[in-house]
């Protein structure tokens, strides 16, 4: 076994900023949808839309940064074998003692479960978001751009299953990050970028 | 060295400059002091012959008028405040209050000497009056400036020119004869206390009729209208209400709902100042990082935020009035009357009952401008509410916006056969008056007779609701609606629910799924954690 750099500078400096934006999105996005109060609408609005500009620049920064590194190539989705075999280790074996069946490298740092889970998120749930959220936020301009038979509803609704969507993205997420690696090695490795090959 | 340089500093700034300043100030405020000894007009009228002869009557004091002012009457003929009548051009329905029924005293017909108090006209006492007479247009109700002009409330329009008590012979107030000289000599520009002397008492008292017009806005504080501020911005009616040839405009008969055309400045000018964006533009918030609040002005009117509660002024208005229990009488006979903690007037043997409200929260609608006014003719289902009057708008209609109103309540009468709206002969000294007979039968039949409609003589009463766009009593910003007042599961827009509003709406299928998944995934992970500590323990104990 050896220690390399799992995760550059950028990649985490990506990873935490993203992460604190998501959950002030999802706090400020559910005050606004009226599940609680806590800044008060008019200030979880402004919140909200200041969060959802910055959350844009840095996914823009992140798309850059994964294509120009190749980095992209980490979310190929893997074989429906492989998949499968994920799958019988997390119903199965995980309560058996049984080994993982995958094992971490430089090149291949997602399992494929990993792959799969952010793939979804960075081609449906991100885009789903993002889009409703833009046409939620020009809202009054729709009928400017020829867009008066939009509706609202339909919008706002999307946002909200996509909101629904992270929400649950994020529960399973720090389940799986922070207790399928011993001693929070997972944690570790995304804070200092280092972590061990499993050879 | 360091402190002889202060003293001499100190020296010219305590004593000095000060002095300096005490001398230019007393100056300054002794010259504006001067200025305002001066009249802002070129014409003094208290010099002008004309206004120095005994008048007896107020026509008499129109002639004199007219001697300089030549076009004046001739302009007054072409407006609603001579006419009661408007033709809009939008809906071609003809409104304005000699047609239009409402739930006050329900209509001007056959009831003119006492409606007609508020008219800017003499003798209007029936239905004959002569409206081309230039002599009966009243100037002084709206150019007094002495407070000492008032038209005698069953005058047809005349003042009191002699001592004269309302009720007649056995009333409480007294009106003094009018001294016509004075009050000529003294003319000038509009105020709020002349537009108020009728506009503050419309539907027969103070606030009755409207909510935020009351005669708490002949001296408004800053809380109340922080536009007519007495000591602040002190605008009059005529600020906003600006006039072109004596046509005042800002009529509730066609309203503008949503002013698309901005600032009004000389020469990008629609002639009118009586809309919000007249002065504030179409960008009337400071910008923000979301903009959301200037973006509201698409659909949102700015009464509906600016004006949080209406009837603010300590002067309560009516919000219901139920013309059916009226004529009760005492066993012997006697008209009664009841009144409420506060000495407003509950029951009244001539009216019926009245509910009056302060600080009242308005009803919230969309309003694109056109309103339509049910006619007498028209038929109506007595099973439900009539609406006296009905307007357009929705969200789906871009020229809509949504509008506080204060609604008016009550019950009046109709014809049962012909299921139509009557009017009734409430004023007058003949027997078929209903405020002599307590007949509703002849008085009914009286003044649907006179208005040219059918009348079954079989009568029954039923519920109305009238609805007035509110406009004034605007707050400081600071005591404007928030964004939770709308924005809320209970907000004041619970009613309006033809579109999607955040904060107020959601798919409770979409929200019941959502919330099931989030749980779902939350309750999977637990177990699926519990479970790996079981078999994790289980393990190490083989
Ligand atoms: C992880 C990211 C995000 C989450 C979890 C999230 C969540 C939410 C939720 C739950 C609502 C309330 C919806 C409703 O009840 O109608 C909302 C509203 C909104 N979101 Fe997001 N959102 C996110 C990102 C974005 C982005 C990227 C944008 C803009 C590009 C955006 C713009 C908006 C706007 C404009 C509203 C409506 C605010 C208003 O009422 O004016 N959101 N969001």
């Amino acid at each position: 076994m050896s220690v390399v750099k799992y995760y550059s500078k950028f990649e985490r400096f990506w990873h935490w900023t993203q992460a604190a934006l998501i959950i002030s999105l999802l706090v400020t996005g559910f005050e606004i949808h009226g599940t609680f109060q806590l800044f008060g609408f008019d200030k979880a609005v402004s919140y909200h839309v200041i969060l959802a500009w910055s959350l844009i620049v840095l996914w823009v920064f992140a798309i850059f940064w994964h294509l120009t590194t190749g980095e992209w190539r980490q979310y190929i989705p893997a074989s429906t074998g492989h998949i499968m075999a994920m799958v019988k280790y997390y119903a199965f074996d995980i309560f058996l003692g049984g080994g993982h069946p995958f094992h971490r490298t430089r090149q291949e740092k997602l399992n494929p479960l990993q792959r799969m889970a952010y793939l979804s998120m960075h081609l449906l749930i991100a885009p789903a978001i993002w889009i409703s959220g833009w046409f939620y936020l020009f809202y009054s301009d729709w009928p400017a751009v020829g867009l008066e038979g939009l509706s609202l509803e339909v919008v706002a609704l999307t946002h909200t299953a996509a909101a629904f969507a992270v929400l649950a993205f994020l529960v399973a997420h720090l389940y799986l990050a922070l207790t399928m690696s011993s001693n929070f090695a997972d944690l570790k490795s995304m804070l200092t970028g280092y972590g061990e090959e499993e050879k | 060295m360091f402190l002889r340089d202060k003293s001499l500093f100190s020296i010219l700034s305590t004593w000095l400059l000060p002095g300096l300043l005490f001398l230019f100030n007393s100056a300054v405020s002794a010259s504006s002091a001067d200025l305002a000894e001066i009249k802002k007009s070129t014409a003094d009228h208290s010099k002008f012959e004309q206004l120095q002869r005994e008048f007896k009557t107020g026509p008499d004091v129109t002639k004199a008028c007219l001697e300089c002012h030549t076009e004046a009457s001739k302009q007054l003929h072409q407006t609603k405040h001579w006419n009661w009548k408007f033709t809009n051009p939008e809906t071609g329905q003809t409104v304005g209050k000699q047609v239009v029924i409402n739930n006050f005293c329900l209509s001007v017909e056959t009831n003119y000497p006492r409606c007609t108090s508020c008219h800017i006209g003499y003798g209007w006492k029936d239905a004959s009056f002569d409206f081309t007479s230039e002599e009966n247009v009243d100037c002084l109700v709206c150019h007094d400036t002495t407070g000492t002009y008032k038209k005698y409330p069953a005058g047809s329009g005349h003042p009191a020119y002699v001592d004269k008590l309302f009720p007649p012979k056995k009333g409480k107030k007294l009106f003094k004869a009018v001294d016509l000289n004075k009050v000529a000599q003294g003319v000038g520009k509009t105020s709020r206390q002349t537009c108020g002397a009728c506009h503050f008492y419309g539907g027969g008292g103070d606030g009755v009729k409207h909510g935020d017009l009351d005669s708490s806005m002949t001296n408004p504080g800053k809380s109340l209208d922080v536009h007519m501020d007495k000591d602040g911005l002190n605008f009059v009616c005529a600020d906003c209400h600006t006039t072109d040839g004596h046509d005042t405009k800002g009529s509730r008969y066609n309203i503008t709902a949503k002013d698309t055309h901005g600032v009004d400045i000389i020469g990008k000018d629609d002639k009118s100042r009586a809309s919000c964006e007249s002065c504030h533009g179409l960008q009337p918030h400071p910008e923000t990082a979301d903009s959301k609040l200037n973006e509201h002005v698409d659909r949102i009117a700015c009464q509906t935020c600016h004006i949080p509660t209406y009837a603010r002024g300590g002067k309560p208005t009516k919000t219901w009035w139920d013309w059916s229990t009226a004529g009760r009488k005492t066993a012997d006979g006697k008209p009664i009357k009841e009144k409420d903690e506060n000495g407003y007037v509950t029951y009244v043997t001539k009216k019926g009952n009245f509910e009056w409200g302060e600080n009242l929260v308005p009803e919230y609608h969309w309003l694109s401008g056109n309103t339509r006014f049910r006619s007498l003719g028209e038929k109506i289902d007595p099973s439900e509410v009539t609406k006296l009057n009905v307007f357009e708008g929705s969200y789906e209609d871009e020229n809509a916006r949504i509008w506080p109103f204060k609604v008016m309540r009550g019950k009046q009468a109709y014809d049962k056969v012909n299921n139509t709206l009557a009017v009734a002969h409430l004023f007058g000294k003949d027997k078929d008056a209903y405020w002599k007979s307590y007949s509703w039968s002849k008085a009914l039949e009286n003044a649907m007779k006179a208005a040219g409609a059918e009348f079954s003589g079989e009568y029954d009463f039923l519920e109305t609701e009238m609805y007035w766009p509110l406009s004034h009593m605007i707050a400081p910003k600071e005591e404007s609606l928030g964004c939770t007042d709308c924005h809320s599961k209970n907000g004041r827009l619970a009613n309006l629910t033809d579109f999607y509003l955040p904060g107020r709406d959601n798919n409770k299928w979409l929200d019941g799924i959502g919330w099931l998944a989030v749980a779902g995934t939350l309750g999977g992970v637990s177990i699926h954690g519990l479970l790996r500590i079981i078999a994790n323990r289980r393990r190490k104990r083989k």
